[in-house]
């Protein structure tokens, strides 16, 4: 260090002696005062301007003839500003040093450009033409330089300037100035985002992923994804397997920190099936030996990522697990911080496939000065593989933690210990034994713990290890926190026929009732009833006083609420009291903390990001969250498993088709709110629900028939549909009435005939299933359906699957008001509970009946749906022809005589593009969704079909249909009353082509 | 991308900032500062601090904090690799990175960082590529410079930046052409109370110095290659080679620069080279402990355990010992309980020991935590897992270089329980 200062000191000397001063050494003696440690310093000391006299001495020298001068003074101008100084009213002097043909000198003063250009737009003005100049200098190395620069002055008169020089580097014949002009594009975008797509330099920018230097390559790659992040939806980085090949090429040749780009690229790409996701793993798994660790959790996100889709039958899936475990565990020499992130990424991926790490243990047990944030995480994950096989080995860990000094890792510790007699049954007795020993410690702390962790192993193993109770009640004076004093007393009320002395246990808890907290008052209040219903005799003074006190000086509502149940049931039925009180508890899980399944497979798109550090979806935390698209696992296609996976099938669903789940407010959801158990409407006979559950189950069975067996007769009737007969039918939808469109694959043709054919009998179209409620915001539970009309009765088609960990149960379902009052014609009868990872089907009947209220848009529908969680809101938009109705056909002079009288502005004009239907095709077509064909008429060459609809509440709509031959059709329509939404049109369209 | 660096030394000043975006005031430490408030100790704190509108990614090396700011989802590794990268890159250049150095170097150090990144994308990060560039500093440069007029900034396009081979420069020349590896294994393990070991790992590294001429390319074999299941290569080596014959085939870089790191798992059995025997007793109701540990060889293949340091942290009950080593120095400090002993060489016919009593705290009950025995020596030539190196060939070039392997096992975080 000695000899860096003498240099510096040396550089200065002989750069002064022309104007004979002594210099005064400023940035030296300034680096010294100024950054003596110890004082602390606020941030107006580094932006006080300096000495008046040092400024105008460093402007003469900046102005000096002489270039070492110069040099030298823009040197120490620099330096002042590293430290914060404000040098800012240099700027022209210093601009003015720009046109010079030293490299150094030239970078100096760009490195002060970027610092200050935006502080004075106007004098930034004088260097664009210097940069302009450079952008066409022979040597690569100031042309890039140029163009980098210039991208780092955001100042927007600049910026215009830019784009000419910027599309020229853009094509530049050196591959150096191509991969930096790439990333200015970037920065120009970050600054003026329409300016960079007006000018076309994405599309350049997309061109240059297939560039032949995989640096250029590289660098795109990562320029285009810092602009798709602002542009959610913009589909900039559009992945083909043609592209994908690229990619992986430019993958071996390029630099550490190109790979992460391109393999951060590669996660987000869906390959088409197992064997592409295959091929790309296999050129992806040399990346898990780079040396940069970054590098290797990119990997292995890809890798976990296309794993999903392949068979896990497959040769190559095991060897690639095997494959996983080295580099993970090779992350956890790396330094503390880099362990860090590992660890946590890690944590994700032993919850995803244990099988990965499950005999690495060793390698996660804690080293005494391991820094406390590693420790941590290496405590969970070594709960994660606890197994029968390695519980020993563990445990003898655990209890050299719960030894150590820092407290929070020893409470941690214990609890750990507690986790595994809950996981490994085998080990129960053990972790007891091994909890009892650190009692025996009595350091405060441990004590507490061990007696929150061994009620939950009372819990989980009741009436084995009662024997303990006794040291436990040792320590009840020692507990000072609430949630051991609690534990203790849930203990002793739990016990209390076992505890000779319960009740003075308890009593003595009493005395400080009122200081205690919530979850101690709660606990002993409920340990008291406990009491009293098992020693009757002895405890009802006890009773009376802790219902007294919950009930009468408490203003904690939940508690006297509880007080006042407890009192309610003891005293008007002792029996039931018992009952309730002291019913068989439910098991406890085996762990408590593991993550929501969806979320997980979120998150594991995720690994190597902040969202994988604070196990959070982006969305959840990330700035500006715009539109983040939720990332999901692919679907696995390995055929094997199709039908065993209702937790892979819905994910592939496209997130553009979410609906908009309703924010809570708004006064339109009072009503919503008081969501009701009953039935909300009486409504139509429930005939009507049993002859629509009939028909599903009939075309269901229908259905099974039709794909089965190839020589039935139905077949024909079918028309040979590839789209039915196919691939088509994912397991859970695969319910579905026969005349409903299939899966948006083809064949709508042959579809047609069918619903011609069945004419009468069938109901009208039936859009697919779409995701209405996402499991990610509703607690687990998710929610897809459509809407459907036959004979006369509208339905909802409800398809509710449960991806949390728990239990549904308790559904209910209720409208908003709406536009036309569609209501629920029957409770939500979902029988038996859903459990985790089972999807249930549902039919739900509606009517009209329910009340009015216009929504915009018209065919707005808000749905609350409730269960034992918690009330789920989420709005859809209804196909209106599912309110056309049986007796919408108009007689002919009825029609004229209306026709004529609608005002003009009652009348709207569309046009339907590419429908490929004849006249009668169309008539009989939209007649199978309630649209009538009142009359139809061939002028010049052109059929022109006159239509009639009504509504459930009575309005009619009539139209015009103009249908040239070979052509698109246009249609001329007219309604009866006043309002005509835009969704007529919609509905039109869509019937008419069954273009879904 | 990465957005912003700050520089902050251990007193909380932030010395040094620079900025590839917009700029990001200096008041976004604040979080960093609570955050190394919470944290007891420099090392505990956390590696991710987020704050409203950024991320605040740090690492702590020779006692300055680095932290990154960063806004949007950024890889973390990214951020913490390329912040080892920076201090990687100061060592390189300035020999020793510290506050003192950094300051007085602060053009250079500007300079370099910003040729390492562009607009937060990493632009230039191989010191190789780095020196060509921005030349480091020295005596004898600076006083050229100023008489000759010429700059410390090269003007040529760095060779190595586009080419197939971006690790090494074209036109290198030697007259003594030479090539030395080291094989350096680090031994990781925590021994329990009785003698028997609980884990033990080796994190191993093959460390090169190539002074060739032009471009040789080498290969480097193993006798055992076997052992070498789980590693890392420099990007130079080729990855399809050591798939298919296990052999290291690669274009060496100019200079210093790492080959490969491996690690031998847990489940290989390592061989521990040391054992340690202890006898720590503290008695309850008395104000006197006993002490006395003593260090000897074990499976060490006949070679010397050198450079031997035993160092333990006390309980805080201890407020003193008196202890007499058989050999080697030793301090314990009363304030920080830290007892360390610097053996130097074991020799097998005489142990080295320490042994004598602690005198604790009258009227405490037993301290409920045993010290944990630090440990470190040296091992010259025997890599402890039992790699050795085959041969190293040359092709592509005409003369006979110098070759040369050294071995050596060295103590990595090992930890005996008492």
């Amino acid at each position: 260090m000695y000899i860096g200062k003498f240099w510096l000191l040396l550089a200065l000397r002989l750069a002064s002696p022309a104007l004979g001063n002594p210099l005064d050494l400023d940035i030296v003696k300034h680096l010294e005062t100024h950054c003596k440690p110890g004082a602390k310093m606020t941030d107006s000391k580094y932006f006080t301007t300096t000495k008046k006299g040092e400024i105008f001495e460093l402007k003469a020298e900046l102005n000096s003839d002489k270039k070492e001068k110069k040099k030298e003074a823009v040197k120490k101008v620099i330096a002042s500003m590293t430290v914060g100084k404000d040098v800012s009213a240099l700027f022209p002097d210093v601009v003015n040093c720009m046109q010079t043909d030293n490299l150094e000198l030239k970078k100096l003063v760009y490195l002060y450009l970027m610092n200050y250009a935006k502080s004075q737009p106007d004098m930034a003005i004088m260097a664009v033409n210097t940069f302009v100049k450079d952008c066409e200098d022979p040597n690569p190395l100031i042309r890039a330089l140029a163009v980098r620069t210039m991208g780092c002055i955001r100042v927007d008169k600049i910026t215009e300037y830019l784009c000419e020089p910027l599309r020229k580097c853009l094509k530049d014949e050196d591959p150096y100035v191509r991969k930096t002009a790439a990333v200015c594009v970037a920065k120009l975008h970050d600054i003026n985002a329409q300016l960079v797509e007006d000018q076309g330099f994405l599309d350049t920018l997309k061109d240059l992923i297939s560039d032949s230097n995989p640096m250029v390559v590289a660098n795109a790659v990562a320029a285009l994804s810092e602009i798709a992040e602002s542009h959610p939806s913009s589909n900039l980085l559009d992945l083909n397997p043609q592209s994908i090949n690229k990619l992986l090429t430019a993958l071996n040749e390029c630099t550490e920190w190109g790979q992460i780009f391109i393999l951060d690229c590669l996660a987000n790409y869906m390959p088409k099936d197992d064997r592409e996701a295959q091929s790309i793993c296999e050129r992806v798994t040399p990346r898990l030996s780079h040396a940069n660790s970054a590098v290797v959790l990119s990997a292995v996100k890809v890798l976990m990522k296309f794993m999903e889709m392949l068979s896990k039958d497959l040769d190559y899936y095991g060897t690639l697990l095997k494959k996983l475990a080295p580099p993970l565990v090779t992350l956890l020499s790396a330094e503390p911080e880099l362990q860090y992130v590992a660890l946590r990424n890690i944590n994700l991926i032993v919850q995803k496939r244990p099988e990965i790490l499950k005999h690495e243990m060793k390698v996660f047990f804690v080293k005494y000065n391991d820094p406390i944030y590693v420790k941590l995480e290496k405590l969970d994950i070594m709960i994660r593989l606890a197994s029968q096989a390695n519980i020993a080995q563990v445990l003898a860990e655990l209890k050299e933690y719960a030894t150590e000094v820092d407290v929070d890792f020893v409470r941690k510790a214990v609890r750990a210990i507690g986790r595994c007699a809950i996981k490994v049954e085998q080990s129960a007795e053990r972790c007891v034994s091994t909890l009892l020993d650190l009692i025996q410690t009595k350091v405060n702390y441990v004590v507490q713990e061990a007696i929150v962790v061994i009620k939950d192993i009372f819990r989980k193993y009741p009436n084995k290890y009662e024997s303990v109770i006794a040291t436990l009640c040792e320590n009840l004076d020692s507990l000072d926190e609430p949630e051991a004093r609690a534990a203790m007393i849930w203990i002793v009320g739990e016990y209390a026929e076992r505890i000779d002395n319960a009740d003075e246990l308890l009593e003595s808890f009493l005395e400080g009732f009122h200081d205690e907290s919530t979850q101690v008052q709660l606990q002993l209040l409920t340990a008291i009833v406990k009491l009293f219903l098992k020693k009757p005799t002895e405890t009802q003074e006890l009773v009376q006083q802790v219902l007294s006190l919950a009930t009468q000086d408490s203003d904690n509502p939940d508690l006297r609420d509880r007080g006042y149940i407890y009192w309610r049931l003891l005293s008007t039925d002792p029996v039931a009291a018992k009952e309730v009180v002291l019913a068989e508890k439910p098991l406890i899980s085996e762990e408590t903390d593991l993550i929501e399944p969806t979320l997980l497979d979120e998150l594991i798109c995720y690994i190597g990001t902040l969202a994988s550090v604070y196990h959070k979806p982006p969305s959840a935390f990330v700035e500006g969250s715009r539109g983040i698209v939720h990332k999901s696992l692919p679907p696995r296609t390995g055929s094997s498993e199709s039908a065993e996976s209702p937790d892979a099938a819905p994910s592939g669903a496209p997130p553009s088709e979410q609906p908009a789940v309703i924010p809570t407010q708004g006064d339109l959801l009072g009503d919503l709110l008081n969501l009701d158990l009953g039935p909300p409407v009486s409504g139509p006979p429930v005939a009507t629900s049993s002859v629509q559950m009939g028909a599903v189950d009939l075309l269901g069975g229908g259905l099974d028939s039709l794909m089965g067996d190839e020589s039935e007769g139905l077949r024909s009737d079918v028309g040979g549909s590839p789209a039915i007969g196919g691939t088509g039918f994912t397991a859970p939808s695969a319910v579905m009435p026969a005349n409903l469109g299939p899966p948006p694959s083809g064949g709508l043709g042959d579809l047609f005939d069918l619903a011609g054919g069945v004419g009468t009998l069938s109901g009208s179209h039936v859009a697919p299933k779409t995701v209405w409620l996402p499991a990610m915001k509703a607690k687990g539970l998710e929610i897809s359906g459509t809407f459907s009309r036959q004979v006369g009765a509208i339905s909802m088609d409800l398809l509710l699957t449960n991806k949390a960990l728990q239990v549904m149960s308790d559904f209910a379902i209720q409208f908003n008001r709406n536009s036309f009052g569609l209501a629920p014609a029957a409770p939500l009868q979902i029988h038996a509970p859903l459990a985790p990872n089972q999807t249930v089907e549902i039919s739900l009947p509606l009517n009209t009946v329910g009340s009015v209220m216009k929504m915009d848009p018209l065919n707005n529908l808000q749905v609350a749906v409730k269960n034992n969680i918690d009330v789920f809101y989420f709005s859809t938009l209804y196909p209106l022809h599912i309110l056309f109705v049986e007796d919408g056909k108009m007689e002919r002079q009825m029609f004229l005589a209306t026709w004529k009288d609608i005002p003009n502005e009652n009348e709207a004009q569309f046009q339907i593009k590419d429908c490929p239907l004849s006249a009668d095709a169309v008539s009989s077509k939209l007649q199978g969704s309630n649209i009538f064909t009142v009359a139809k008429r061939n002028v010049e060459g052109q059929d022109m079909l006159y239509q009639s609809l009504k509504l459930t509440n009575g309005i009619w709509v009539l139209a015009e249909l103009r249908i040239q031959p070979g052509s698109p059709s246009f249609t001329d329509l007219e309604v009866s009353r006043l309002y005509f939404p835009p969704p007529f049109f919609r509905c039109i369209q869509l019937l008419s082509s069954f273009h879904p | 991308m990465i957005h912003s660096l700050f520089l902050i030394n251990s007193s909380g000043d932030i010395f040094l900032e620079k900025h590839w975006k917009s700029v990001v005031s200096r008041s976004v430490c604040d979080y960093f500062f609570e955050a190394q408030e919470r944290a007891t100790e420099a090392e505990n704190v956390p590696p991710v601090i987020p704050t409203p509108h950024h991320y605040l990614l740090n690492v702590y090396r020779h006692k300055i904090f680095f932290v990154a700011v960063i806004q949007t989802e950024v890889p973390p590794l990214f951020v913490i690799e390329f912040l080892h990268r920076v201090v990687d890159t100061f060592q390189d250049y300035f020999g020793v990175c510290s506050e003192v150095v950094i300051k007085d170097n602060v053009v250079v150090v500007y300079e370099v960082l910003e040729e390492m990144l562009d607009n937060g994308f990493p632009l230039a990060t191989e010191s190789n590529i780095l020196k060509e560039l921005i030349k480091p500093p020295t005596i004898l440069r600076t006083v050229v410079n100023t008489i000759t007029g010429s700059t410390n900034v090269g003007d040529q396009l760095p060779t190595g930046q586009l080419s197939v081979v971006p690790w090494r420069r074209t036109g290198v020349k030697y007259t003594n052409n030479e090539a030395y590896f080291d094989v350096i294994e680090e031994i990781d393990a925590i021994i329990d109370k009785s003698g028997s070991t609980i884990t033990a790992e080796i994190q191993g590294v093959i460390d090169a110095c190539v002074k060739l001429t032009g471009m040789p390319d080498l290969t480097l074999s193993f006798m055992n290659p076997r052992l070498l299941d789980d590693v890392s290569f420099h990007p130079c080596v080729r990855f399809k080679r050591w798939e298919s014959e296990r052999i290291l085939s690669f274009i060496p870089p100019d200079g210093n620069f790492r080959l490969l790191s491996y690690h031998v798992s847990a489940q290989n059995l390592v061989a521990i080279p040391v054992y340690v025997k202890h006898n720590i007793s503290f008695r309850d109701s008395s104000s006197l402990g006993r002490f006395e540990i003593t260090v000897g060889p074990k499976q060490t293949m006949g070679k010397t355990v050198e450079g031997v340091m035993v160092t333990s942290q006390m309980p805080k009950g201890v407020l003193n010992m008196s202890l007499t080593p058989s050999q080697g120095m030793h301090t314990f400090d009363p304030v920080t309980k830290l007892l360390s002993w610097d053996v130097g060489k074991i020799n097998p016919q005489k142990l080295p020991s320490l042994k004598g009593t602690m005198s604790l705290q009258a009227g405490t009950s037993k301290p409920d935590e045993n010290p944990t025995i630090n440990l470190q020596f040296k091992i010259q030539q025997l890599a402890i897992s039992g790699l050795k190196v085959n041969r190293l060939d040359m092709y592509g070039e005409k003369y006979k270089p110098f070759k040369g392997i050294k071995y050596m096992t060295k103590a990595g975080k090992f930890q005996v329980r008492t």
